[in-house]
């Protein structure tokens, strides 16, 4: 079947708190590509997130995603969601921590055993997660995502704090991933990171500033990387807004 | 409802659990502790054989009260919940997982603490034991029960901290322990017939005095049974997968 769409967003309306932090989203995610969401802390990537893997509250407009509307229960096991800050059980294991979540969507040990290589912990999967570092920590959060072989991969910041070298594995894995077929979307508040997708979504105040590839943008803005074409976006949005008034 | 999701879950909350060694020893040092605090303060006195087989209802009770509320705490504090919400567990599933993963503890824990009250600190009972131990397993159930209920009511950290004493008290005060039932004022006799713990203080006294007590306690478990399942499937209900 052709399913060129991983995720199609249309008048995304969120409201968090009484205050309305996404004003009405449009935005379609290619399949079978790394897509970053980039921008700047308090800019609404994590709920952006959070509403297309279906547990935020939206206050108008749709999210489908895999062909089907956000959160609906066929979804559940085919999208996997790692948070912003690592959701696994301290006390637990890596492995039993990885092996629950594979768990749950029918997944056993081998799939465990590769999750736990992918993201480099197979010498510390008997290991306690509260006696590992906050990278290590984000890296058994990838990984019980990672073991669920979902089709689509949402991902909240998964490289931030890690060292040069491990940032670089993960986004070739997640190259691997999409070649193999898998959707995902990453998002990053670090502009360097814009070169390594295949597509950039940049978003600023619940809004996008942009949606092409990094070649595009340069293009398009004339910037010699992410950061400068982001502030040069921003200019430009807010000379329009004046001439406008 | 998935039963395999359920006892996988069951069996990860029981992992942690295992794994964490002052919660188990909490878990079945209390209860004994208190029971003895209890023999001691009333020795010599017949009251200890009125109230001890009613607190050693009401011990497990509060415990697992509190260790669920907390355990569930930490689930949502930790984002695990969010992260299960987002995946294919259902409400339920996880709502059934913690009631049989404490239930089993709560079986090892009546043990200990029946044991204890009666070949430690001399508890006279008329009925048989096992009925103590049944009611007792049943009363900590319950706890998780509620435990579960209260902490999906609960939509910040400090709220579901606030549930504890609110769920609590009124019932403690009003289950037939410091004051008999019927002699309660018509309107809190009235709130008691309501309430679950009532039950559980009701069965407990049946065994104490009675040498045949399962007319009487029958359906006082058929009560909070029905009171365990309510609370479960209200905290299913009540859990949000969507929230602000
Ligand atoms: N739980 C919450 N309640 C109310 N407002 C929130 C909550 N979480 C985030 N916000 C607000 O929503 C906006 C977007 O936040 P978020 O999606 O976390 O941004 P990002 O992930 O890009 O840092 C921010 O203005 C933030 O203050
Ligand atoms: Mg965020």
């Amino acid at each position: 079947m052709m399913n060129t769409a991983a995720i199609v967003i249309d008048d995304l309306l969120v409201r968090r708190g009484g205050v309305v932090v996404i004003p009405g989203l449009r935005v379609c995610v290619p399949a079978g590509q790394v897509v970053g969401l980039l921008g700047p802390s308090g800019s609404g990537k994590s709920t952006l997130m959070r509403a297309v893997v279906g547990v935020q509250k939206i206050a108008g407009g749709t999210v489908t995603v895999l062909g089907q509307v956000a959160g609906s229960p066929a979804l559940r096991s085919r999208v996997g969601y790692v948070t912003q800050s690592p959701s696994v059980y301290a006390d637990l294991t890596v492995r039993a921590n990885v092996a629950y979540f594979a768990g749950l969507v029918g997944q056993g040990s081998d799939a465990v055993d590769k999750a736990l290589a992918e993201v480099d912990l197979s010498a510390v999967a008997d290991r306690k997660v509260e006696r590992l570092s906050g990278g290590q920590r984000s890296r058994v959060s990838l990984a019980a995502a990672l073991a669920g072989d979902p089709e689509l991969l949402v991902l909240d910041e998964p490289t931030v704090g890690l060292d040069p070298v491990l940032r670089r594995d993960l986004w070739n894995l997640f190259h691997r991933l999409a070649g193999a077929g898998r959707s995902l979307l990453v998002s990053s508040h670090v502009m360097d990171e814009a070169t390594r997708c295949d597509r950039l979504l940049l978003m600023r105040d619940g809004s996008l500033l942009s949606d092409s590839t990094p070649d595009e943008l340069l293009a398009r803005t004339g910037a010699l990387d992410a950061e400068a074409a982001f502030l040069h976006l921003i200019d430009t949005a807010a000379d329009t807004a004046k001439e406008v008034v | 409802m998935n039963p395999r999701l359920t006892l996988l879950t069951a069996s990860r909350v029981l992992q942690q659990i295992r794994a964490d060694h002052r919660t188990v020893a909490l878990l079945l040092i209390v209860p004994c502790v208190l029971m003895g605090l209890l023999a001691w303060v009333f020795q010599d006195t017949p009251v200890f054989d009125q109230v001890g087989p009613a607190l050693l209802g009401v011990f497990p009770f509060v415990v697992m009260f509190i260790v669920t509320s907390i355990a569930t705490l930490r689930e949502r504090t930790s984002g695990t919940l969010e992260r299960l919400l987002a995946g294919p567990l259902g409400k339920a599933d996880l709502m059934f997982g913690y009631a049989i993963a404490f239930g089993l503890v709560a079986i090892i824990q009546a043990l200990v603490a029946t044991a204890f009250a009666i070949y430690v600190c001399d508890l006279d009972v008329a009925g048989p034991v096992w009925v103590l131990v049944v009611i007792a397993v049943l009363d900590a159930v319950l706890g998780t029960a509620l435990g579960l209920l209260a902490s999906a009511f609960a939509h910040t950290e400090f709220q579901a901290v606030q549930f504890m004493p609110a769920f609590i008290l009124p019932q403690f005060l009003l289950c037939g322990l410091l004051v008999a039932r019927d002699r309660l004022p018509d309107v809190l006799s009235t709130i008691s017939d309501f309430l679950p713990l009532s039950y559980a203080v009701d069965a407990m006294s049946a065994v104490a005095s009675q040498v045949e007590p399962l007319g009487d306690v029958g359906p006082d478990l058929g009560i909070i049974a029905a009171w365990v399942v309510a609370a479960l499937v209200l905290g299913a209900l009540t859990l949000r997968r969507r929230t602000d």
